[in-house]
């Protein structure tokens, strides 16, 4: 029948993939987000231009020298660099103040770094393209092929997870973003000097970000505003897996990911089981993409402080 | 002062000029005209194409009476709506046009034409307009949306057997399949709708390796396009794709590569279309913008020169008249011919086209049949104009 095509091992295998690919984007997105609200207690609504500036460095730099890599270490750099930035500038003076002047300061950070982007490259997007090592598909069990590039996307961010796990676990820097999380006056108190852990911890959940936006430059065109949608995904992320927690945030990213993908891939052949296939690919795509902000109602009204989130906060 | 001089001086020497060869320019009187277009984000090429052209065909006329100006939607409804409110009351523009997107079109040219404002559109033209709802002040001298789409419908139903197709879930989208459909009789493989704006399609992808689909048509203008065009080309599926135009317009392609030689579209003109006022259109527009126009462009450039036709011969504070000089379409459009169905949309030919690559290297598309002659819309009976 004309509308549904088999649901054969290798379709559901590639799908997976593309929601573990997506997973793997937004969990860099969202380690960024929880790591600075856990440790600092502020709420970065500009999170999403650090992604967008990582790309537009990442699309300028490999334009100008020819080499996407010198492009990606570009990307992490110059959004390290920015976050350093705001973080020393803007966001220390706002520690003590409550979450809605840091939402309003973050805000206009929004504004101010989408407006200065579109008037250093202007308004026409940028294009990058998949760098000759991981170009093409490679062949997946069960008949399948898969892009090599968004193969290496969930590799870096399977890397990213590690890293920041050994990271937080095994290291001094670390153990007081652990001391920081729990008891920011304590640790202050014993003599670290806090202000350079917190512009440090911003700076690398800026980079994450910053390495996010960079990747998904030779997917997808690189253009001012591409940060925000990310950034909502983002947030939904990190209230699904409990704010603060990075092993919530790992898995509600998985969790995000997977559940869009085959939300919009499973839920049109769903409908046309009792609808005409227009009429259900239709239904099916403005349901699917409802369908995260469900997940994130129901795990709420269950768990209200996310999966793996503390009870106490 | 001395510029006021020098401008009646221009005047005068204008009016005898005009008193010398053409009577009809006695008429012409101030005309203000308001574009709205999307100048940024993924849609800008669209937008900065249509702009350019326009502005160049008034530009060349060097009509002292027709005064533009020019604001970006960022392909926003809701912008495009406060533009057009400030366009019309503060600014008092008799002409909107512009508008690239359909679900802006939507928003912005009922309630300007009911006000008395003249729309011609430049691009956008969704069914909903074109049908019982009509409008003696809504012109639209791009297309029917359904029409380029119907063109590949009918090439497909001659070429391929089991065809998949795509589209953004918005006015023009729903029209895209709705065209191809009215003339593909092969199988549909299959038909998914997208999101407006949606940047990453490796679920579509999957979707479209599934299918066995032996051709895929999609609709995805600007942005969108290239995303898909780009993430198609690293997936190693090989079902061959077709489409509108748009999906392989001037704006897409030199982001998009080699990746696209040879892939049949869909539009009402190419660069290379043979007659003269094609060819000075493109003359005109490389030599002013180093680049090669799209249909964008030429819908645009087409839209300045029936509105500089019109005011020629009509003054548009007499409605009456200035809609009666419209209709005539008296200019010489870069389509060669050109007229308006009883509905104020276009009677014109639609074309398939190829891309191809130029000795210099520039990825173009180059007319390969002609699909429909005088081709008119499905919607026009329903539309009860005068």
């Amino acid at each position: 029948m004309s509308g549904i095509s088999p649901l054969s091992f290798a379709l559901l295998l590639e799908q997976l993939l593309n929601g573990l690919q997506l997973g793997v984007m937004l969990f860099l997105m969202a380690a960024g987000l929880t790591l600075i609200f856990g440790v600092m207690g502020v709420i970065n609504l500009a999170h999403g231009s650090l992604y967008m500036i990582g790309a537009f460095a990442c699309a300028a730099v490999a334009a100008a020298t020819g080499s996407y890599w010198l492009g990606l270490g570009a990307a992490l750099a110059a959004a390290a660099a920015a976050g350093a930035l705001i973080e020393a500038t803007i966001l220390r003076r706002l520690y003590g103040r409550d979450h809605l002047e840091q939402v309003l300061a973050t805000f206009a950070l929004i504004l101010i770094i989408s407006e200065g982007t579109r008037w250093i490259f202007g308004g026409f997007p940028l294009f990058l393209d998949v760098p000759p090592l991981l170009q093409g598909a490679a062949p997946l069990p069960g008949g399948g092929a898969y892009p090599v590039y968004r193969l290496a996307i969930i590799g870096v961010g399977a890397a990213a997870a590690l890293g920041l796990h050994l990271l937080i676990s095994r290291t001094r820097l670390g153990m007081r973003i652990r001391a920081g999380e729990s008891d920011r006056e304590m640790i202050g108190a014993l003599g670290v000097e806090i202000g350079r852990l917190y512009t440090l911890v911003f700076a690398l959940g800026a980079a994450l970000a910053g390495l996010a936006g960079g990747m998904i430059g030779a997917l997808q065109s690189v253009q001012v505003g591409m940060g925000e949608p990310m950034l909502i995904l983002a947030f939904v992320v990190i209230v699904i897996g409990g704010i603060g927690s990075i092993w919530g945030a790992l898995v509600g990213a998985v969790l995000v990911g997977v559940v869009d993908t085959m939300g919009r891939f499973l839920l049109p052949k769903a409908f046309a089981l009792a609808w005409p296939p227009s009429e259900a690919s239709a239904m099916g795509a403005a349901v699917a993409s409802l369908l995260i902000y469900l997940l994130m109602a129901v795990i709420l009204a269950l768990r209200p402080q996310g999966l793996f989130g503390a009870a106490s906060r | 002062m001395n510029s006021r001089f020098a401008s009646s001086a221009a005047a005068l020497g204008a009016f005898g000029l005009a008193l010398a060869t053409s009577p009809a320019a006695l008429q012409a009187a101030p005309l203000k005209v308001g574009m709205i277009t999307t100048l940024s984000g993924a849609g800008a090429g669209l937008g900065v194409d249509a702009r350019d052209a326009f502005a160049l065909a008034l530009k060349r006329a060097d009509n002292p009476e027709v005064t533009l100006i020019v604001e970006d939607d960022a392909q926003k409804p809701e912008l495009a709506v406060q533009i057009a409110d400030k366009m019309i009351q503060s600014d008092g523009v008799d002409v909107l046009t512009g508008i690239i997107w359909s679900n802006l079109a939507m928003a912005v040219a009922p309630n300007a034409v009911d006000q008395g404002i003249f729309y011609l559109s430049v691009n956008a033209g969704p069914s909903a307009l074109a049908g019982a709802n009509c409008h003696e002040n809504y012109f639209n001298v791009a297309y029917q949306n359904d029409n380029f789409h119907e063109a590949m419908g009918q090439y497909a139903a001659r070429t391929y057997a089991n065809t998949l197709i795509m589209a953004p879930n918005y006015p023009a989208g729903l029209d895209a399949l709705t065209g191809f459909k009215r003339y593909y009789t092969g199988e549909l493989a299959g038909e998914i709708h997208t999101q407006v704006g949606q940047s990453d399609y490796a679920a579509e992808i999957a979707q479209i390796r599934a299918s066995g689909a032996d051709s895929v048509f999609f609709f995805l203008p600007g942005g969108m396009g290239i995303a898909f065009l780009k993430q198609y080309a690293q997936s190693g599926v090989e079902i061959p794709l077709i489409g509108p135009g748009f999906s392989f317009s001037q704006d897409v392609l030199p982001a998009v590569g080699d990746a696209a030689l040879g892939v049949r579209n869909s539009a009402s003109w190419a660069p290379d279309l043979d007659n003269e006022a094609s060819r000075a259109f493109v003359e005109a527009f490389k030599a002013e913008y180093g680049r090669l126009p799209s249909i964008y462009a030429a819908q645009a450039w087409d839209t300045a020169n029936l509105l500089l036709s019109a005011q020629a011969k009509a003054d548009v504070k007499d409605p009456e008249a200035f809609r009666a000089a419209l209709k005539e379409a008296d200019f010489a459009s870069v389509r060669g011919k050109f007229g308006f169905n009883t509905n104020n949309h276009p009677i014109q030919d639609i074309y398939v086209r190829e891309v191809v690559k130029l000795d210099d290297g520039t990825l173009t598309n180059r007319i390969v049949e002609t699909a429909f002659t005088d081709h008119g819309d499905a919607y026009a009976e329903a539309c009860k104009l005068p």
